[in-house]
């Protein structure tokens, strides 16, 4: 008896794997087979929800972020007016900021989709919610009534100011020139404090608004948020694409995406998304291209896990 | 108003019926996938493994996925945070997630160890990824549905990769809107197509055979002699 190993290839030709099969069969009941298949995973998908349920934690408002660390909150909302925050020195879709775009080469996609959601963050975060409130805060009209550089420097002055400060307490900042920035970032403060904040940065002047980015971004950019991420084992560092809150299991499939945030040169390096996410396609066309690939596609023949598949057949034959 | 059918100036279509563009696709679809494909009663003897329940069970737990995920929608994204039915029914769409996903991942590599691409089953593979592929995107705008503090952060780390990429304002994970649109309609609907048609690719190919099998395997040659397995019969 003589055995022609089986082409690897995907092409149809003389062979076994081509042809319709005319060997022996066995009784096979599709619909029996299905109704088994729901049954049963219906029953480990109604014990699993019973057992372990599924986590729901709060979310984190801007009022809650006030009350839990307000010095947080006026540090960051410092950071917005005078440009330093994350958000406003991102780049693409928020604002133009230069060279803050990740790249490529010369490919530069963040740069070519252009600024789409625009957000000018002393406007946006602070001053026009700020100017939605019945009594006109003085310090909104000296803010806008200064230059760029002036107000630039009043919040680089407060910024610094409050990093220098006991545990950064506005309360407790050394005497210096800020100008408008501390009523400012004081009455947002207690915008926020109040909840008000939540829904004027949210709504954006709408009635409706499912739109939530501001809210994320200005969250963001503060300490609080993340640190709250990071206890719960979310954070970038921590595998936290792959995680969830409490122990459930999260997106585990995304442990190769994960993993390779967690290793050089993409962990350290400035284009580390558009690095990542471009492996991840190459590697997934990789794979859904590898019938196409000789040699590589011979590796089920050299490692035959195929065996312990068809033990049955390879045993009775 | 009344037509006269001419019979077809394809010799080899006389007679059929199908000199239309709808017998034509008839009779395509009858050739490539007959009744007793698409619904078999019988497979070859080398489909008797524990290998076989995974696609199986990945398109079950798809069914859960699905029907919870419409008892969900139909309350809205934030119904299972006030109502105990609902933070159930939202554990269910959890749970059969990750099962979905689970027998899927298995199921998948053991297609690729069977290098089951073979004898012109190149399109199921590729179905069976991109189906891999698009539950990935669908089950990542349901976890930033969530509207609580995890779709919160979800949102603020997966923009970076999103907007490096240059499509995180049309694919923007922290407009709600958008993403409730993509997770309930335009992926779901992707998802359900692709596995669709890789389920009548699986069966209108067949169940690759075994690599090196050869037809005159005992298991496999046309004989009632020798055979231990009751449940093989002669084709």
């Amino acid at each position: 008896m003589t055995k022609v190993p089986s082409t690897m290839s995907w092409r149809t030709g003389d062979n076994i794997a081509s042809r319709p099969w005319r060997g022996r069969v066995r009784d096979y009941d599709l619909f029996k087979e299905l109704t088994i298949g729901v049954v049963v995973v219906g029953l480990l998908v109604l014990g699993l929800s019973a057992i372990f349920s599924s986590p729901d934690d709060p979310g984190v408002t801007l009022k809650s972020w006030a009350a839990a660390a307000p010095a947080d909150f006026v540090a960051t909302a410092t950071a917005e007016l005078g440009g330093s925050s994350g958000t406003a020195g991102y780049g693409p879709p928020y604002n133009s900021t230069p060279d803050a775009s990740q790249h490529l080469g010369f490919f530069n996609p963040q740069e070519l989709s252009g600024v789409r959601l625009a957000i000018d963050t002393a406007n946006d975060f602070v001053i026009n919610p700020l100017k939605t409130q019945s009594t006109q805060l003085p310090a909104v009209a000296v803010w806008t009534a200064a230059t760029a550089d002036q107000q630039a420097k009043w919040a680089a002055n407060y910024s610094a100011a409050l990093a220098a400060a006991p545990d950064g307490d506005p309360a407790q900042v050394a005497k210096g020139s800020y100008g408008p920035v501390p009523a400012l970032a004081g009455a947002l403060l207690g915008m926020a404090r109040s909840g008000n904040l939540d829904g004027v940065l949210q709504n954006s002047g709408q009635p409706y608004n499912l739109n939530y980015t501001p809210t994320i971004l200005f969250l963001g950019d503060g300490s609080y948020f993340p640190s709250l991420a990071a206890a719960a084992h979310l954070t970038g560092d921590q595998w936290g694409v792959m995680n969830e809150t409490g122990n459930t299991p999260g997106q585990s499939w995304l442990w190769l995406f994960s993993l390779f945030y967690q290793i050089e040169p993409f962990k350290s390096s400035p284009n580390a998304d558009i690095l990542v996410v471009s492996t991840m396609l190459v590697l997934s066309l990789l794979l859904t291209l590898f019938p196409f690939i000789p040699g590589l596609r011979s590796l089920p023949r050299k490692i035959p896990i195929h065996r312990l598949i068809w033990k049955d057949y390879y045993g009775q034959r | 108003m009344s037509t006269v059918k001419e019979s077809s100036p394809d010799p080899e279509l006389a007679g059929t019926g199908a000199y239309t563009w709808t017998g034509k696709s008839r009779q395509w679809f009858l050739r490539h996938l007959p009744p007793e494909k698409l619904l078999p009663e019988d497979q070859p003897s080398y489909v008797a493994s524990w290998a076989y329940v995974f696609g199986m069970g990945a398109v079950a737990g798809l069914i859960f996925i699905i029907g919870s995920g419409v008892v969900l929608s139909l309350n809205g994204p934030q119904w299972y945070h006030v109502s105990s039915l609902g933070h159930f029914t939202n554990s269910v769409h959890l749970w059969s997630v990750e099962l979905f996903f689970m027998f899927m991942v298995v199921h998948l590599w053991i297609k690729f160890w069977m290098a089951a691409w073979r004898g012109g089953r190149l399109l199921t593979w590729i179905t069976g990824m991109l189906a891999f592929l698009v539950s990935i995107v669908t089950a990542f705008t349901g976890y930033l549905l969530q509207t609580n503090f995890d779709s919160q952060w979800i949102a603020f780390e997966a923009k970076d990769a999103l907007n490096a990429v240059g499509i995180g304002a049309w694919f923007n994970v922290a407009n709600l809107g958008q993403i409730f649109m993509w997770h309930i309609m335009l992926l779901p609907l992707a998802v359900g197509a692709v596995v669709a048609l890789h389920v009548v690719l699986v069966r209108a190919h067949g169940v690759v055979p075994p690599l090196d099998a050869a037809a005159t395997d005992a298991q496999l040659r046309d004989s009632t002699a020798g055979a231990q397995d009751p449940e093989v019969k002669p084709s």
